[in-house]
């Protein structure tokens, strides 16, 4: 009895724990049409699977529990081993036949769940592109208008309730995009064009994570989704194709000039200076952003400190290189990089 | 032709000259049969085994050491051997568990710990669970059929020293630090030369060439083996379930295992000669390589849990007191997973973008898969049921297995479908889904069966406490493990990170199976301490401690080199359980001079022919060493296959240089 409710104490909280899930990156986090189904689907699955999984276990209590007849069984000792019950040849049966119609069962119920999902995906309204480069997401939002065309890394913004068509296409090795919150994955693989629509239900911040290893650093390839409303979207796209500003203070100038001229501006873009790159992600609204380094770290004046100087040591193997800046070049080149609103 | 004049003889028609021939040659038979030594009623007891004790031992040291063809000394290298990786193998999970046990956690780093996964995952599947499957069946399967020998014994043991090389190289590529990093299905592109520079791909590929040409000379000699070395009177119907598994593992080690060749060796062509099979820049397909190692990846893992089925019956049978129910549809099951298993490849491309259809076809297939599997069970079931279960040691891991592995056939049913799946693929979901069916279905099992099997190999037995103890630490600890990873899967956390961020509520269930790693690694050293301690301290096991009834307990524990001394005949399906008292029925006139087994037809095991067995050579170890050396160089320059094929060609012309038969003098006598 005690040991019944020390085992509830112990176990309580957990369940209480996994019932409550974090919503951020979850399969739980029913953020999603796809994911809705999934979940109710998933529930169907575990309920049959269930149902099977106490039949067997029944049946071998059931076996346990008759171990100590005296020599009725149809054992050596009681020289009938070659005999077997009547009831099990058609117990066989059914059993066969019951594995077979729950097949049959989960079959249909996973077929409708597939078709529903694409009924969501149908009449996709918006179009992004993502390649999935070692290890960093570049995300294109197309449009027929060429000055409309947004370019920027790491961070999706989605407009709730609008099907989005995503492309996946890889720059190097197979990526595979995954933000649970939403939908299921899609691999990205290099020579092929894959393609998943998401439609979003609630607003909020979602995390992803590239869920087909893809080298060293496949752990710190994630992405941050931002659901918001078709306003807000709007707004933030108009603000994303505005190139950077000007700095203002000379210590931003400073990094201005390095930046551009220096090595950095080998491999990143950004709109309207000189600096245009194109193997890395694009920085033109960095500071925006809530992540550093396809979701490592967060965005935070300490972390750009951390990562300018080091990116080595903070995300081992990143193609991004440590140049060893003077002090007061990572100075000058952290305040530029924080006016990149 | 002593007694025809040359002269004469050359004048003689080809008939007569052929009939005089043929009478020459009968008596000079006539005459060496009195001297061949023969067992019968004539030659018997402890006179026959003296003789044949001499005429099976191998040379003594260390040459007849590696020349010995003994399929015991064979079986039991390769079970140690597996044993030995499986060990290397969870040192290896324990440190990736010790980095997952907290978030943001800088024990080992992304370089390391990527090659500790990839190493993991290779050595379990590679080194461990196909070997020591085959290691187990090599050692028993020519007792359990009742015979004196495998088929082709120098290749089975040419086998093992191509297995033990390969493992041998990986592990010491390991060591140096070039073992390899790109995960043990090691997709291409990333595997390619572009994105895996260095010798760590190369490592993989060459090992995976090591352990598919051992298994798969593993393969034909045990389908020779079971399909002509049948005790006499043993037909397929009464052949035990384990030497039907294996029947069926073989061979479809026999269908899988070119897929892989062929897919690995493209890679080292692409690597090596600078092909383009898998580049897409180039017009090659990234995808190939998944169509392929999955064709052979799935079947792969059937190949590792159909010989844990036999275990399995194999126990159920001896501790239940009664053969397993319905020996007909079992077998059946067998042989449908065994074809289905070739049909289900593409559910692990399921994110890959393939057309619908396709899909819908390999979810159906993928599900029907259940059905075989899941009539096996309610026959294990039906059989503990109708029985009278003795929950000794191997009793209560086929318990353990039927409560675990039902677990992991039910996700597997989760992740067929397509739209489960894309959620639930690739991550630790995933993880917990095929641990469940490789450690319940395939670990649980072949530790019972090592168990039982340990007073043959041994003659003593193991000691039942500590197996028991062991038992439920393994138990516990396995659910405590791998439970909590189907949570932290839905949680969002993706396989083969080396680490995860604080928050996302995957703190508590990593914390769960990092502890309960650790208690399966105390009950997996609690096992070997009692394998170690038993083969001095266990009781005498005698020929039949459990009370069994196939073949390989009529004879000693352990079984003579020559394994019996008459060859026995089997008359039912529980050949012990219904023999009459006294004397168990034998064929008798072998010879005893010279290594001979009994050859079976294939159906209804009816006496075919006598067959020479070989004598020990050194031939299969140099062979695999000139095998080894080539594929080992081969790493470093492509010019090492063309002048390796030198000493290979030597080597295997040696081993295969026809030697003078004598004639058969007589059929066989039953």
């Amino acid at each position: 009895m005690k040991l019944a409710s020390c085992a509830k104490a112990a176990v309580l909280p957990l369940l209480v724990g996994a019932c409550q899930y974090q919503r951020y990156q979850s399969d739980f986090g029913r953020a999603g049409v796809e994911d809705r189904d999934f979940l109710t689907l998933f529930w169907i699955f575990l309920g049959v699977c269930a149902f099977m999984y106490v039949l067997v276990i029944a049946f071998l209590l059931a076996g346990i529990a008759r171990r100590n007849r005296a020599l009725e069984a149809n054992i050596v000792e009681s020289g009938r081993h070659h005999e077997s019950h009547p009831l099990m040849r058609s117990g066989l049966i059914g059993w066969g036949a019951l594995i077979g119609v729950g097949l049959i069962g989960l079959t249909i119920a996973s077929f409708f769940a597939d078709r529903s999902m694409a009924e969501a995906a149908r009449n996709d309204k918006l179009s992004v592109t993502i390649t999935g480069n070692q290890w960093w997401w570049d995300i294109v939002y197309n449009s027929a208008d060429a000055s409309k065309t947004l370019r920027t890394a790491n961070e999706l913004h989605l407009p709730v309730g609008v099907p989005t068509h995503i492309i996946l296409h890889s720059g190097d090795v197979i990526h595979s995009f995954w933000v649970p919150s939403l939908a299921g994955k899609q691999d990205l693989i290099p020579g092929r064009e894959n393609g998943i629509t998401v439609v979003p239900k609630v607003t909020g911040m979602f995390r992803g994570q590239c869920a087909e290893f893809c080298g060293t650093q496949h752990a710190h390839m994630s992405l941050v989704v931002v659901v918001e409303s078709y306003p807000d979207f709007l707004n933030w796209w108009h603000h994303q194709l505005q190139p950077a500003p000007v700095p203002r203070t000379p210590l931003a100038m400073a990094g201005y000039k390095y930046v551009v001229s220096g090595p950095c501006s080998a491999c990143h873009n950004i709109g309207g200076t000189p600096a245009s790159g194109q193997i890395a992600p694009d920085l033109t609204h960095l500071a925006s952003r809530r992540s550093l380094a396809a979701g490592t770290l967060p965005m935070s004046t300490g972390n750009l400190y951390g990562w300018v100087e080091d990116p080595q040591s903070l995300k081992p193997g990143v193609k991004m290189p440590t140049i060893g800046l003077e002090p007061d070049q990572l100075h000058a080149v952290v305040a530029y990089l924080e006016t990149l609103k | 032709m002593t007694d025809v004049r040359a002269d004469t003889f050359d004048a003689m028609p080809a008939r007569e000259r052929e009939r005089i021939r043929v009478e020459e040659e009968n008596r000079r038979f006539a005459q060496e049969r009195k001297k061949i030594a023969r067992d019968g009623p004539k030659l018997r007891g402890e006179k026959l085994a003296a003789r044949l004790d001499l005429t099976w031992r191998r040379p003594p040291g260390i040459i007849g050491w590696l020349a010995t063809v003994d399929h015991k000394e064979i079986g039991r290298r390769y079970i140690l051997t597996a044993l030995a990786f499986l060990a290397l193998g969870g040192v290896l999970a324990l440190a990736m568990r010790l980095q997952l046990a907290k978030p943001d956690s800088a024990l080992i780093g992304a370089d390391r710990y990527n090659q500790l996964f990839t190493m993991h995952g290779s050595t379990m599947m590679f080194l461990f669970a196909v070997p020591v499957m085959e290691g187990v069946a090599v050692y028993i399967i020519p007792l359990m059929l009742g015979t004196r020998s495998t088929a082709f014994p120098r290749l089975n043991a040419f086998s093992y020293f191509m297995y033990l090389f390969g493992g041998l190289m990986l592990w010491i590529a390991f060591v140096l630090n070039v073992g390899p990093d790109m995960g043990w299905f090691a997709y291409t592109p990333l595997s390619g030369p572009e994105f895996s520079p260095g010798k760590r791909a190369d490592v993989w590929a060459q090992m995976i060439t090591f352990t598919e040409v051992s298994a798969l000379a593993a393969a034909v000699v045990l389908v020779c083996t079971i399909l002509k070395a049948r005790a006499p009177g043993m037909t397929l119907a009464r052949m035990p379930l384990f030497a039907w598994a294996m029947l069926v593992q073989a061979a479809m080690i026999i269908f899988a295992m070119p897929a892989v060749a062929l897919c690995s060796s493209m890679l080292i062509s692409d690597r090596t000669l600078g092909t383009n099979f898998y580049n897409a820049a180039e017009h090659g397909d990234a995808l190939l390589w998944q169509h392929l190692f999955w064709f052979f990846g799935h079947p792969e893992v059937y190949i590792i849990f159909i010989p844990a089925t036999g275990f399995v019956s194999e126990i159920t049978a001896t501790f239940c007191r009664r053969p397993v129910f319905a020996h007909a549809v079992v077998v059946l099951a067998l042989i449908s997973t065994g074809i289905l298993a070739f049909g289900l490849w593409v559910h692990h491309m399921f994110a890959t973008g393939l057309p619908r259809v396709g899909y819908s076809f390999f979810t159906a297939a993928s599900m029907s898969v259940s059905i075989p599997t899941g009539l096996q069970i309610f026959c294990w079931l039906a059989t503990i049921w109708d029985g009278r279960p003795r929950f000794q040691v191997p009793m209560l891991y086929v318990v353990g297995f039927i409560v675990t592995f039902v677990i992991g056939g039910l996700t597997g049913v989760m992740v067929a479908a397509v739209p489960l799946d894309l959620q639930l693929h690739d991550t630790y979901f995933v993880v917990a889904h095929f641990h469940y069916v490789l450690i319940g279905g395939a670990v649980f099992p072949l530790l019972g069966i090592l168990t039982f099997w340990y007073p043959k190999i041994t003659g003593r037995m193991m000691d039942e406490t500590l197996g028991k103890i062991g038992f439920w630490m393994l138990f516990l600890g396995f659910q405590l493990a791998f439970f909590p990873m189907h949570w932290s899967g839905m949680l969002g956390m993706p396989r083969r990170v080396y680490t995860y961020p604080a928050g996302l509520g995957l703190e508590i269930p990593n914390m769960l199976s990092t502890v309960g790693a650790f208690v399966v690694a105390l009950a997996v050293v609690l096992f070997v301490v009692n394998g170690v301690m038993s083969l001095y301290r266990g009781v005498i096991a005698g020929p039949n401690p459990w009370g069994a009834t196939t073949l390989e307990w009529l004879t000693s524990s352990p079984p003579p080199v020559y394994n019996f001394a008459h060859i026995p005949v089997v008359e039912s399906e529980t050949p012990l359980w219904d023999a009459p008292e006294g004397e168990f029925p034998v064929v008798t006139g072998l010879r005893v001079d010279q290594k001979e087994m009994l050859l079976t037809t294939v159906v209804a095991a009816a006496p075919d022919t006598r067959e020479p067995v070989p004598e020990p050579s050194l031939w299969p170890f140099i062979s695999a060493c000139a095998v080894g050396v080539v594929s080992l160089t081969s790493i470093f320059s492509a010019w090492a296959v063309a002048v390796g094929v030198i000493p290979c060609f030597i080597a295997l012309t040696a081993w295969f240089w026809p030697k003078e038969l004598k004639r058969n003098p007589e059929p066989v006598i039953t």
